[in-house]
């Protein structure tokens, strides 16, 4: 049935939100530390596990991949409720950082995809 | 997590004549905000495709037309939630929110081999620690020269060329002013807009063309929002790996920025 894979998604989700926020308490801060990415996580392991037990049945799959097929429109209306208004006030100071920074990350990342050659 | 507030107001444009007659369509419209957003996305992703295939001959992909037009639109709205600022259009809020993004970036994951992050584990790890200190260093930097010199502050911008999280999270425990933090946020906000659009014309050239560099970039650039908008423009079954690190990045620089990197700049500045 499709509705376990949203539950089993919903799951990973909630258990991962949890695990970010203990995380978040842990070091004293206000924000969630890496719970989308514990989520992940424990999807990944997850279904690797079910997958050579076999006891992922197709359809229950199914009800997860709708959801990763739903994620570009939900981007797309994220992006429509951005605040690009304020964005574009922050000013040239704003401006200036969010590039450089940018192109910054950009440029290491040839660098770092070489480094796992050397090793 | 953001939550819409369920605080419609009746607009002033009803006393307009001809709104009056849309009154009772525009109130269905508000009151199913979520499905009216599915229609909304719908119509953008369609007109955004068609562009797409016909005016730039498939050469722009058309998710990224739509991340755009996605992007315009929000620059339509009034304030702080773009266009959901809006009442008929607060749904896309719903759409768009944490919750239902988290969780279709969760889904994503699904598509993801194990045995890929495995492989880059370490070089990931080592990625989330250098883009941390390269968007606080190149930020604070320009932070310094233009003025700010108050390790606050500088700490603060430095946070914000890592994502729109770290920059209040870090601004907030240093005590920096808000005036600062708005600007962090609005650094965070253009990094991911830069990303989301720049990334799908410079993937081949920065090699961002297989799993395991897809993780390298989601580590280093960190901006979950602009990481996975970017690489699904780029080549969608490369969305879960960058997306993993990248949210991890924004964990990273929540734990450095206000803790290590804000004592070392201080040390410096002082």
């Amino acid at each position: 049935m499709k509705i376990y894979g949203v539950a089993l998604l919903a799951f990973c989700f909630l258990v991962g939100h949890i695990l970010g926020d203990f995380l978040g308490k842990a070091f004293h801060l206000n924000g969630n530390l890496g719970g989308v990415g514990f989520a992940m996580l424990m999807l990944i392991l997850l279904n690797d596990f079910f997958k050579r037990k076999k006891l992922l049945a197709e359809e229950t799959e199914s009800g997860i991949l709708f959801w990763s097929k739903m994620y570009i429109p939900v981007v797309i209306a994220m992006s429509s409720t951005q605040n690009v208004k304020a964005a574009l006030s922050g000013g040239w100071l704003a401006l200036l950082v969010g590039l450089f920074a940018t192109m910054a990350c950009y440029f290491f990342i040839p660098i770092m995809s070489k480094l796992k050659l050397n090793k | 997590m953001f939550f819409i507030q369920n605080n419609f107001h009746q607009s002033q444009l009803f006393s307009i004549p001809l709104f009056e007659y849309l009154q009772p369509i525009i109130e269905i419209l508000q009151k199913n905000g979520l499905v009216f957003s599915f229609l909304l996305v719908g119509l953008i992703m369609y007109i955004s495709y068609l562009v797409s295939k016909n005016l730039t001959n498939h050469k722009i992909p058309g998710a990224a037309i739509a991340i755009s037009f996605g992007l315009f639109v929000a620059y339509l709205g009034n304030g702080e939630k773009g266009i959901a600022s809006i009442p008929i259009f607060s749904g896309m809020a719903i759409l768009g929110g944490s919750m239902l993004r988290d969780y279709s970036i969760v889904s994503t994951a699904l598509g993801a081999s194990f045995t890929e992050i495995k492989k880059t584990g370490l070089v990931g790890l080592l990625c989330l620690v250098i883009g941390t200190v390269l968007a606080y260093v190149v930020g604070g930097s320009i932070a310094f020269m233009m003025g700010y010199n108050d390790a606050k502050s500088i700490a603060t911008i430095g946070a914000g060329a890592c994502t729109f999280i770290v920059g209040p999270v870090t601004g907030s425990a240093v005590g920096a002013s808000s005036s600062v933090i708005a600007i962090s946020i609005a650094i965070g906000v253009i990094k991911s807009v830069i990303v989301t659009i720049a990334t799908p014309f410079v993937a081949k050239k920065f090699g961002i063309i297989d799993p395991h560099n897809a993780m390298i970039f989601g580590g280093l650039v960190g901006s979950t929002s602009g990481v996975s908008a970017g690489l699904a423009a780029t080549d969608p079954k490369l969305v879960p790996y960058g997306a993993l690190t990248a949210t991890f990045h924004t964990a990273m620089g929540c734990l450095l920025c206000p803790s290590i990197l804000y004592y070392l700049t201080l040390i410096i500045v002082q």
